[in-house]
């Protein structure tokens, strides 16, 4: 049977109370939203989610990788291939970025059902993620939020099966961006709710029920795409849906977050529905579409998954808008950000499977785990005669540390820690714990992230959190 | 392997130079270079270097010019002219080559020169390196300083320690005419400075200068012919060893380079109890910390004792073992090519009993060692002199 059978979501930690951005401090239990930092993008984002959905999976069955977002970190240089680098699905992956919309993330995921009934992918994992820049103190950068979600559609055991799907499609010029641009802009609100988003979304409730041969009643959980949080109440109110059958948008916690959106809202649904249990999920982006789902007993059996409630249970608060604008590269420096090629493309191909893949080697001699891959062992001095081994899905312990208050970062110090993997020693930064919590023995999980931006480019590399409880 | 105590007392040093280490904006490498070399010439009595030098071994960690630049600056052509540089142990290191090359009975006299010219760069410390997206942060502040929060957790040292070792690099620095600082600092003022990566403060933190230094190197049979009263080097070795940050099995108490050259050159120099032997030190004090480690590693205290020496007043300028007499890379300057050259400038003065107000008393018959660490460190160099 084909169907989701996994899926994992991505919230960055760090959230920015609106409070703060209208220049008051953090109220607890205020509305906030959550934000990128510095070391996050897109790709980052959903680097994380597909990995808390591969957890525990083989993931050499996965054929297919699509990456949906409108916020690709570069318009020529595929984001699916690198991400596929990083999650070491090898090289038989038939890779591919959906852009262009928000609706990116839902057309994805449909194009993966066709792609696994057709029978030209087995295994396709579909990554939605998003993070947005609007312009400092505008509305948008209030109402947005980062994110991705991820599924993997296979043919196996699914936790939900595909029940039908609409689309309709529109030109209008509502909400853009672009090339080159930072911010996303919009058209007058009104414009966009009253001539885009209402009649679109009704439009393709309309063609999916008129299809399906089914009626708002019969979905249990109904989870809307809407621009904000009025306007998602207007058109829950609007199509007949009940409280009860309402997915919560997440305004005020995690922000329209996109291209994320949507699949965010599903991966919530899945993780609260019980088996038998009908799904309706509506997106919006030049044009709209619906998806229909229903659970399968195997919902209740997905082994523990990291998934929006894991994510929302995880934060840290923005004390200071001039953080975030550091954070975000928005404040201006001494010198503008050079012009140079940035590193060098040979070495980053040729390291790719250490930095990208956090490949080490264990060597065949002595069995010694190192890192970086090199030609002789570091402990028996063995020449060439290596396995590779993933050390991304292991965990470290931090052997010692430092407080680097140096290193060019928006939030001196920069934490680098010494963290032996199974005997392997890696210089290491690790994020998301504050100095004073640092200890030797810290056990820390790896995460994808940008080191730097040298060249004008974001440059990607792993760092250490400390593995959650 | 060969028997190390071969090279012991073939080889003498018959003249020193060091120009002012400093933020020396109105000169050139060039510059630096004539006035450590000359100065050298005349402590040899070297009238025709053109004749009296042999060979020349030079280097530096951050000019690219190879060693046209030192031969340019003395005019030395026609004879043979080296570039060697292994970071900041290059001035041990070319100290080593020019030991060899005599002892090989290539050549009779020759000339070291290290230099460096950071103060070029635009920069106060030293650039972070961003050339890859891993070994990140590259500062030597954030790989000295790995080895704290495992020593401090191991014995129960802490930044209060490491501030006596600064307090005593600024005092001896106000002694030494060529210094970079002239500022005694306070405990005080040690604690209130700027954290660069932690524990390192400010004052943790070696100066880095412009600066240049030479040595002039002469077979033993021959040194009487020079004007100054010779010293012997009983013993010169360098060692490399493996990135600390991804050795797996570096424990962060000591680094490995520095006890593999001490075995080494302690044995070439006879030494079996260097805390006896020895009467002065100028040791490697990047950072307050490698000072501290390297008491411990060069066996001037036993491993973890270290603080309670320092509250002694051992390393002090009136202490048992004073260490880096003229201020060391802290205040007298880290021009990191130079460095070597320069703590064997300040141990030559030391033994020939000329060092001034910072002389240390009952040096004589004892053995004066330098010792340089480069690299993350990867790598050490100890030099070992003595009168007898």
């Amino acid at each position: 049977m084909i169907g989701i059978t996994s899926y994992g979501a991505y919230i960055p930690r760090t959230r920015l109370p609106l409070s703060v951005i209208g220049g008051r401090p953090p109220k607890e239990g205020g509305p906030e939203r959550a934000v990128a930092w510095n070391d996050e993008d897109a790709v980052t984002l959903g680097a994380a989610a597909a990995i808390h959905c591969l957890k525990d999976l083989d993931r050499s069955q996965v054929d297919m990788l699509i990456f949906a977002s409108t916020t690709l970190p570069f318009q020529e240089k595929q984001a699916a291939a690198l991400v596929a680098r990083v999650l070491d699905l090898g090289r038989d992956v038939e890779t591919t970025d959906h852009t262009g919309s928000t609706r990116a993330g839902t057309s994805a995921l449909r194009a993966a059902f066709d792609a696994v009934k057709a029978g030209s992918a087995r295994s396709v994992l579909v990554i939605a993620s998003d993070a947005r820049m609007a312009a400092p103190k505008s509305g948008m950068e209030a109402n947005f939020g980062d994110g991705a979600a991820a599924f993997l559609v296979s043919d196996g055991d699914p936790i939900a099966t595909l029940e039908g799907a609409h689309a309709v499609s529109d030109e209008v010029t509502d909400v853009w961006r672009p090339a080159g641009h930072e911010f996303t802009h919009s058209w007058e609100d009104r414009f966009v709710i009253q001539e885009s988003f209402t009649p679109n979304m009704h439009a393709a409730l309309a063609g999916f029920f008129e299809s399906s041969g089914t009626q708002i009643e019969d979905y249990q959980r109904v989870a809307l795409y809407a621009p904000d949080a009025r306007s998602h109440a207007g058109l829950a109110k609007a199509a007949g849906v009940t409280t009860d059958a309402i997915q919560p948008p997440l305004y005020g916690r995690l922000g329209n977050a996109g291209t994320a959106f949507a699949p965010l809202l599903l991966v919530a649904a899945l993780e609260a529905a019980r088996p038998g249990e009908k799904i309706l999920l509506a997106n919006f982006g030049n044009g709209a579409d619906v998806t229909a789902f229903t659970t399968t007993d195997a919902v209740e059996k997905l082994g523990d998954r990291r998934g929006v409630a894991w994510n929302l249970a995880r934060r840290r608060v923005v004390e200071s808008y001039d953080d975030y604008i550091k954070a975000k590269g928005l404040a201006a420096t001494e010198w503008e950000a050079g012009t140079n090629p940035g590193l060098s493309a040979t070495i980053l191909f040729r390291e790719r499977d250490d930095d990208l893949s956090l490949l080490g080697q264990q060597c065949n001699q002595c069995g010694a785990i190192q890192f970086p891959a090199q030609r002789l062992c570091e402990t028996c001095f063995a020449k060439d005669d290596f396995a590779r081994v993933r050390l991304s899905d292991r965990t470290g312990k931090v052997v010692t540390y430092t407080f680097d208050f140096f290193f060019p970062t928006p939030n001196p110090p920069t934490i680098v820690t010494i963290t032996d993997v199974d005997g392997a020693r890696i210089h290491l930064q690790v994020v998301e714990i504050e100095a004073e919590q640092v200890a030797i023995g810290q056990e820390v999980e790896f995460v994808f992230r940008k080191i730097h931006e040298s060249g004008g480019r974001p440059n990607y590399y792993w760092k250490g959190i400390p593995k959650p409880d | 392997m060969a028997k190390r105590e071969s090279i012991r007392d073939k080889v003498s040093i018959v003249g020193v130079g060091c120009c002012h280490f400093g933020e020396n904006w109105d000169q050139s490498p060039s510059d630096m270079i004539v006035d450590a070399a000359f100065e050298a010439y005349a402590d040899a009595g070297i009238e025709n270097p053109q004749e009296q030098i042999d060979a020349v071994f030079t280097g530096s960690v951050y000019s690219n010019k190879g060693p046209h630049e030192c031969a340019d600056a003395l005019k030395l052509f026609n004879k043979p002219v080296s570039f060697a540089t292994n970071y900041c142990a290059t001035g041990t290191d070319l100290i080593r080559l020019g030991v060899m090359s005599i002892a090989a009975g290539l050549y009779d006299t020759v000339l070291v020169v290290g230099y460096d010219k950071p103060k070029d760069r635009g920069v106060s410390g030293p650039s972070v390196v961003v050339d890859r997206v891993r070994d990140l942060p590259q500062t030597p502040a954030g790989w000295f300083s790995l080895a704290a929060a495992t020593y401090f957790d191991k014995y129960g040292a802490g930044r209060e320690d490491l501030a006596k070792i600064a307090i005593k690099n600024h005092a001896n620095g106000c002694l030494a005419p060529k210094s970079f600082l002239k500022r005694p600092i306070t405990e005080e003022d040690y604690f209130k400075a700027r954290i660069i990566s932690w524990p390192f403060g400010l004052y943790d933190s070696a100066a880095q200068t412009d600066g240049a230094a030479a040595a002039i190197l002469t077979r033993s049979d021959l040194a009487s012919q020079y004007s100054k009263e010779p010293v012997l080097v009983k013993g010169v070795t360098v060692r490399a060893g493996p990135n600390p940050q991804k050795d797996p099995n570096n424990d962060f108490l000591s680094w490995k380079p520095t006890a593999w050259a001490r075995d080494d050159v302690y044995e070439m120099a006879g030494i079996t109890d260097a805390r006896a032997e020895i009467g002065v030190a100028q040791v490697h004090d990047c950072f307050s910390l490698t000072e501290l480690l390297t008491y411990e590693d060069l066996g001037f205290c036993e491993k973890g004792s270290a603080k309670e020496h320092i509250a002694d007043g051992t390393f002090e300028l009136t202490g048992d073992l004073p260490v880096n007499t003229d201020g060391g890379l802290k205040t007298f300057g880290h021009p990191t090519g130079a460095t070597g050259v320069r703590m064997v400038y300040e141990n030559v003065q030391q033994l020939r009993g000329l060092a001034g107000d910072r002389q240390v008393q009952g040096v004589d018959g004892k053995y004066a060692v330098s010792h340089n660490i480069g690299g993350h460190p990867t790598a050490c160099g100890i030099a070992v002199l003595g009168r007898q």
